[in-house]
């Protein structure tokens, strides 16, 4: 057993706990798997937990979670969350799709529904790693690459199960892939550390659209930590939706890594809706010409939520496109922040990218803060960018009322014309549905069915 | 119908109206013009209740109640409508169904039934005609990528859906090409009823042309210095108002 040099502060339990974790896994496992967690739970062990002195977590401060004593989830806790919990996540029976369902980062195969099709493969990551692990050598642990946070890190250095998508090449699956990660509650003097993992490769050609809901028991005080992985070989096209729904006392970081293959096209939309401390890292780069990515986002937040994005689109080669659409709704004394970066590598000329931050402060403590950060290092190419910050335009919600709507009913729908702009560009019927009664409960002048009929 | 008595109003912290005075009845058109800065705007605004205005002395009185102590949409529902000189666009909702929510909540505080969707197209259908706008505008968001023209129209629009009975129009004509100033006049005129009064803010007598007033008056650093029939209006298009301002400042 190596140890690492230096070991940062907050990080001794999980070595602890990574020495049990090791050695209780007697199985043959590839030795590849075994290397990738040991290099990254010592490179978590070196860096810890990040501080509010580094520059991508200025904004945020992840004390409260460094400084609790977080447990890797028994089997049995799983056993405390119920259909209930996955249905209040899911999309009822309006969902038309696979859906497979993972409990604190494991496989709940009594939750899950999945169906065969085509050659398209959905299942557990610690059931291929059993039978298969050839198959997930060449991307696991690799679309995330050194520049993750460290939480990306601790995340692997427990890698043992978690969603795996194989799209064949030219495939088009019709129907929208589920992936449901849950939290259990543990207990308050050991919350569970829930780490969900996904790895999705969209072959050559092939078209999907994959969700990804978060969420776990109202109230819990758990800590998601997940990393998404997504390999797009030439042509793809995937929609991937996040739809972070935590408990609003719960810790949520995750990772998306993406990488982009020859003219493939990803889409991405992305809700921050849950989580005392929320954190999104969307880490994607083009690794080849000609691809197309889009960036879609909401975070609305109330109470003393804070919730924070960052983005980093890297236009690593020409004549490629990226367009990013950001918006926040904050309440409350809750706190925003978007961070939005676009790396236009040397050589990538024709480069066009557009970068746009908007958001909606609802109260006076709201506070959020929005930066865009261009590197441009080529020359020949376009790059936009723009984020503005207000309060509801108090002249379209005196020409609402002036039209005899009152004034709960002409705020709601102000809030919810500010939304529609992301949410009506969700391509799952079910989801968007979702999403819109989610923001119902929260705008109570809503409840007034004409009152959401005007919103387009 | 309106009854304003001694209306003093500020805004921040300025007074623009000092001592208004105007009786409005049920079936009459009255004209309010006066130059720039007068107090035409904030007149037509505290009418309607748009927050910012501090009502500092006087009454307004409508339909025998006290105006100033209901809200803006309250206003809305017993009857009061504004035409907006600036048209607001707002990204993202339905024209077509924030008028149906509006002019069912109307029609609820007056004790009838709400239309459904059959009912209130077929009432937009005809509407539209009323002022010539495209239909397909009228579903379109609000006033979003309208033009000037558009806007005035759909503000008549909604007029004619909401059926007030006391029509504030505050510079509806400003902007507005001959064309379309004679559809937007020609939809108004229509809306001329026995039941309804109307109040006209304009700086240019050439609407008056198209919907000819029963009274004009002339606003002057926020107090009604002089009244008339039409031919005010007339006079005031030949001499300007220089003529008046001396009485005003008395």
């Amino acid at each position: 057993m190596t140890s690492s040099p230096t070991t940062a502060e907050g990080t001794e339990l999980y070595r602890a706990d990574f020495e049990t974790f090791t050695a209780g896994r007697t199985g043959a496992e590839p030795s590849w798997l075994r290397r990738l967690r040991e290099e990254a739970m010592e490179r978590f062990q070196e860096r810890g937990f990040p501080t509010v002195a580094e520059e991508d977590w200025r904004f945020t401060n992840v004390t409260p979670i460094a400084r609790t004593a977080f447990r890797r989830p028994a089997l049995t806790d799983a056993s405390g969350v119920r259909i209930a919990d996955v249905t209040a996540l899911g999309f009822g029976d309006a969902f038309a799709g696979h859906q497979v369902v993972f409990v604190d980062g494991r496989l709940a195969p009594a939750l899950s529904s999945l169906a065969a099709e085509d050659g398209l493969r959905v299942g557990s990551l610690a059931d291929l790693l059993s039978r298969e692990p050839e198959r997930l050598e060449p991307h696991l642990g690799r679309v995330a690459n050194a520049a993750a946070p460290s939480f990306a890190d601790l995340n692997a250095a427990f890698l043992e199960d978690g969603a795996y998508v194989f799209i064949p090449p030219g495939l088009v699956v019709e129907k929208p892939i589920h992936l449901v990660f849950l939290s259990s509650r543990g207990s308050d003097a050991s919350p569970i550390l829930s780490q969900p993992r996904a790895l999705v490769v969209a072959g050559r050609g092939s078209q999907a659209r994959i969700v990804e809901s978060y969420g776990g028991v109202p109230g819990a005080a758990y800590f998601a930590n997940g990393v998404t992985e997504i390999a797009l070989e030439d042509g793809a096209a995937l929609d991937h939706y996040k739809a972070q729904r935590e408990s609003v006392a719960a810790f949520h970081v995750g990772l998306t890594a993406v990488v982009q293959g020859r003219a493939s096209r990803f889409r991405s939309y992305s809700f921050a809706l849950g989580g005392r401390i929320a954190r999104h890292d969307v880490h994607q780069r083009f690794a080849g010409e000609g691809g197309e990515c889009e960036l879609n986002g909401l975070f609305a937040v109330a109470g003393e939520q804070h919730t924070d994005t960052h983005t980093v689109i890297d236009h690593a080669h020409p004549h490629c496109t990226s367009r990013e659409l950001y918006k926040g709704i904050l309440d409350g004394r809750s706190r925003g922040v978007f961070v939005g970066r676009i790396i236009v590598r040397e050589g990538a000329s024709k480069t066009d990218a557009h970068q746009t931050n908007k958001n909606l402060l609802l109260s006076r403590e709201a506070l959020v803060d929005s930066v865009p950060q261009l590197e441009i290092l080529a020359s020949d190419v376009k790059c936009k960018h723009g984020s503005t910050t207000g309060q509801l335009d108090p002249a379209a919600l005196f020409y609402l009322r002036s039209r005899g709507i009152d004034e709960a009913a002409a705020r709601s729908l102000l809030v919810s014309a500010f939304a529609g702009d992301v949410v009506g560009r969700v391509g799952v019927p079910a989801l968007r549905a979702a999403l819109e009664s989610h923001l119902r409960e929260r705008l109570p002048g809503l409840r007034d069915r004409q009152i959401q009929e005007a919103v387009l | 119908m309106l009854e304003i008595k001694n209306l003093h109003a500020s805004a921040r912290g300025q007074e623009i109206l000092k001592g208004v005075d105007l009786s409005v009845k049920a079936g009459e058109v009255h004209a309010i013009m006066g130059p720039n800065g007068s107090g035409k705007s904030t007149l037509a605004h505290v009418i309607a209740g748009r927050p910012g205005y501090e009502v500092t002395q006087g009454s307004v009185l409508y339909k025998g109640h006290d105006l100033l102590a209901m809200t803006p949409e309250l206003r809305a529902r017993e009857g009061v409508f504004l035409a907006f000189q600036y048209p607001v666009e707002i990204p993202g909702v339905s024209n077509v169904y924030f008028l149906k929510a509006a002019l069912n909540a109307i029609r609820k505080h007056r004790g009838q039934s709400e239309l459904d969707a059959m009912d209130f197209l077929s009432l937009v259908k005809e509407k539209a005609k009323l002022v010539d706008i495209d239909e397909s505008l009228v579903k379109r968001p609000v006033n979003e990528g309208f033009s000037g023209g558009e806007k005035k129209r759909n503000e008549i629009f909604q007029m004619a859906i909401l059926d007030p009975q006391l029509a504030v129009l505050d510079e509806t004509d400003s902007g507005l090409d001959i064309d379309a100033l004679r559809v937007v006049a020609a939809g108004v005129n229509q809306l001329r009823a026995p039941e309804r009064a109307m109040v006209l803010v304009t700086h240019y007598q050439r609407l008056l042309d198209y919907i000819v007033p029963d009274v004009v008056h002339v606003l002057l650093d926020g107090r009604i210095v002089k009244s008339g029939d039409k031919e005010l209006a007339r006079e005031l298009e030949a001499r300007g108002y220089e003529w008046l301002e001396a009485p005003a400042a008395r």
